[in-house]
């Protein structure tokens, strides 16, 4: 959508910014409360261990598997007409991961052994395994999203300016590690497909490690037998579909409204083709949801069934009516079908997708940890860190909303000051 | 009839006399204690020592002047203690039962003793729980909390509850639920750090200091054993924390000084089979405080042992055999 009248070009920006400003400040409220008190201010319990947070890390965590995996259609299958937008996907998957992170950083009860994992990691859990696949995964993004952007570093560190300096570091320092011999900043040699070689090979080896560790995601929940809701094999799947879907809604969102020109014939092309994408994967989701809700309902034993009935008629509801079904599926369905080249109505559509997926990972994790491992148990002892019953506390959504505030801050300043888009005009800022 | 007064006195007694730490497990367990209601001011105030000194005076003054006697309490007649009263005749069923009772107790604790004799992976330290003797009482619950110094919230041996039938044919049931101790632990196998793990008699323990508080092992356990330390406490909201809140926990044979940001704070926490009291060769504090002596305990390596002979009653189960798990801890029906 093309922002009409002077007075609204500078209006938007402005409230975007405050609402930013105004988000990282109560966001750092809840840190500061949670850094503060522990979890003390938690809304989860001992019976319902894993709340928000964990929800909201496998949804970022899968933002981020969904856009790198969308990044190898270009730099892996030759995808030529997305090409504008590979170093962009990268970049999108190295902030979700480090924005998840941050989310499941906060949910440790000890926050200062994380490193753990590393020193002392026991190779029979998956939750170890899927550590060390991201932090694999994490050090190759970083190394292909500098080589994706070496090119366009180097054309820009001759320039003057914050973004010229910030190329010239890039490259200098950190690239140094890389590269020490070729493309430090100015060298008239650089070779820019022998680079474009390093960014497939880095890819094709992406491609089997993020399946692996976003599969990996699911499998972490698939393979807890104690959980009859969780315990399905089609999980791994699921979860790769799933961060496919939100991971491309993403991207196409981001495409839509963040493209320096966004009046183009090739922009509404780059626009459309996402949408297709994200539809085509939105309804392979709808239909594993379908396989996993109708077999289960059937089926009707307790322990996975009752969970489910819970998710179509518990206390919440209207996250899987409201958020799940229809802002998150029917309405972006019929807008992308119904309007599948329109720029402004296909990145909303993709919004709707990326921004309600939060309420899907939210009906895996919670549904699976409400139903009592005996039964009776509910009743066995009164306390309110024993109940099954969970609504995330204030605390909760204060960090969730820090996550967000610094996810979306991170996002912006590497859209304006790294060459992440192909004929960016230099927008002053 | 006698024997059930006298054990309804015993469990007054207890519910009265346990120490002041057990006062928060025992309200909260009627529901009267929420996180955020605690009660104003301690009812049960000063040093848990003194104070089970007190009833114990108190109890003695009352039999001296005759003022609590309609079916007097011998302490020949409470479980595990001393020898049959002068009025044997009339008190001889119960004093048998005691009797037994008491048998049972000095048999649990010798095999205990003859087992620590061996090395250490040639135990395999076994629970049985005989589900008709159990009174639903929850002495056991509240002892654990007092042994292990548990916070609000952590609960190693809730007992559940149920209720079947309709008037007038109704009968309640009570199950104990301790951790299983499962010899196929999943609580092991998904721990990303192997804070958790199976000792080489069986016990299934977590290691405060390694343990990352990720909460992976509650979501694995098929029977709910396992409480994540949130670092609240009874006296949350008033203006001092309590002595027995301060005291350490003794699990796991350290001192565990509960404390915001430190171990076991902001843990996983769960039973452990008393080890600490195991290694000084005495039986669990729910096995020695079991009102209906129900709890048995013992090695199941020794075939001559206590849980053995019952394992192999034929009235024996375990929960979710499907899971795979391999409890240790069996049910009497
Ligand atoms: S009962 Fe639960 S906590 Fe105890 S050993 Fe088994 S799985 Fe682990
Ligand atoms: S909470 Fe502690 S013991 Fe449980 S799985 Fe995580 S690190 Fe292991």
């Amino acid at each position: 959508m093309r922002v009409a009248g002077a007075r609204r070009q500078t209006m938007v920006p402005m409230v975007l910014a405050l609402l930013w400003v105004v988000a990282l400040a109560a966001g750092a409220v809840g840190v500061v409360q949670r850094l503060m008190t522990g979890h003390e201010l938690s809304g989860y319990t001992s019976t319902i261990p894993w709340g928000l947070w964990v929800a909201a890390y496998v949804y970022l965590i899968g933002l981020s598997a969904g856009a790198f995996l969308l990044s190898t259609l270009i730099y892996v299958f030759g995808v030529r007409r997305l090409e504008p937008v590979g170093k962009l996907a990268l970049f999108t998957a190295l902030v979700c991961l480090l924005a998840a992170l941050l989310a499941i950083w906060m949910d440790l009860g000890h926050m200062g052994r994380f490193y753990e994992v590393y020193t002392r990691g026991n190779p029979r859990s998956m939750m170890a395994w899927m550590v060390w696949l991201y932090t694999a995964y994490s050090v190759l993004l970083v190394a292909e999203l500098w080589f994706a952007l070496r090119g366009d570093l180097l054309a820009r560190s001759a320039q003057p300016g914050f973004r010229g300096r910030l190329a010239a570091s890039l490259l200098g320092r950190f690239g140094e590690a890389f590269a020490p011999s070729r493309g430090t900043a100015g060298d008239p040699d650089y070779d820019a497909t022998a680079d474009l070689r390093v960014v497939r090979v880095l890819g094709a080896v992406g491609v089997p490690l993020a399946i692996a560790f976003h599969g990996g995601v699911g499998a972490l929940f698939g393979v807890v037998g104690a959980r009859g809701f969780w315990n399905a094999p089609l999980y791994p799947l699921m979860f790769l579909v799933g961060a496919l879907v939100s991971g491309g809604g993403l991207l196409t969102f981001i495409v839509a409204f963040f493209w320096p020109e966004r009046d183009g014939e090739r922009h509404r092309d780059v626009v459309s083709l996402l949408g297709r994408i994200t539809l085509g994967l939105l309804a392979l989701y709808a239909l594993m949801v379908w396989a996993e809700y109708s077999i289960t309902l059937y089926a009707a034993i307790p322990a996975s069934s009752r969970p489910l009935y819970q998710v179509l008629g518990g206390p919440y509801p209207w996250v899987f009516w409201v958020f799940q079904v229809l802002l998150g599926t029917l309405v972006p369905a019929v807008i992308l079908l119904a309007r599948p080249r329109s720029v402004g109505w296909v990145g909303t559509a993709a919004f709707l997708v990326a921004a309600s997926f939060l309420a899907t990972r939210l009906n895996i994790v919670i549904p699976g940890l409400v139903e009592p491992q005996l039964p009776g148990l509910d009743r066995a002892y009164i306390d309110s860190r024993l109940t099954y019953q969970y609504f995330p506390s204030v605390m909760e959504w204060l960090v969730l909303i820090f996550v967000a505030a610094v996810a979306t801050g991170l996002f912006y300043a590497g859209f304006r000051g790294l060459p992440l888009v192909v004929g960016r005009k230099e927008v002053s800022s | 009839m006698a024997t059930r007064t006298s054990r309804r006195r015993l469990l007054r007694g207890l519910a009265a006399g346990l120490p002041a730490l057990a006062a928060g497990g025992a309200l909260a367990q009627v529901g009267v204690l929420k996180a955020h209601e605690k009660p104003k001011s301690n009812p049960l105030p000063g040093d848990p020592g003194e104070w089970r000194g007190q009833f114990f005076q108190q109890a003695l003054a009352e039999r001296a002047n005759g003022s609590a006697v309609e079916t007097p309490v011998k302490p020949s007649e409470l479980p595990g203690t001393a020898a049959v009263g002068q009025d044997a005749p009339s008190a001889a069923p119960r004093a048998a039962a005691a009797l037994s009772e008491k048998a049972d107790l000095v048999r649990m604790q010798e095999e205990l003793r003859r087992a620590l004799q061996k090395p250490v992976d040639q135990r395999k330290w076994t629970m049985v729980i005989d589900l008709r003797k159990c009174i639903g009482c929850s002495a056991c619950t509240v002892a654990c909390k007092a042994e292990n110094h548990l916070p609000p919230g952590v609960v190693y041996r809730p007992v559940i509850e149920e209720e079947t039938g309709t008037y007038p044919n109704v009968t309640r049931r009570f199950l104990p639920r301790p951790c299983m101790q499962c010899d196929d632990p999943p609580c092991v196998s998904v721990c990303p750090v192997g804070a958790t793990s199976k000792r080489p008699d069986g016990i299934v323990v977590v290691d405060y200091n390694a343990c990352i508080g990720c909460r992976y092992c509650i979501t694995a356990c098929p029977y709910g054993a396992r409480y994540f330390d949130f670092g609240e406490n009874y006296t949350d909201g008033t203006p001092r924390k309590e002595p027995y809140e301060e005291a350490p926990s003794p699990e796991y044979g350290r001192e565990w000084k509960r404390d915001r940001g430190k171990s076991p704070v902001g843990n996983v926490r769960k039973c452990q089979f008393c080890l600490h009291r195991l290694n000084a060769g005495m039986l669990p504090a729910c096995v020695t405080t079991c009102v209906g002596a129900a709890t048995y305990f013992g090695d199941k390596n020794d075939p001559d042992s206590f849980v053995n002979e019952l394992i192999t009653s034929g009235r024996a189960i375990r929960l979710k055999e499907e899971m795979g798990t391999d409890p240790k801890v069996y049910y009497l029906v």
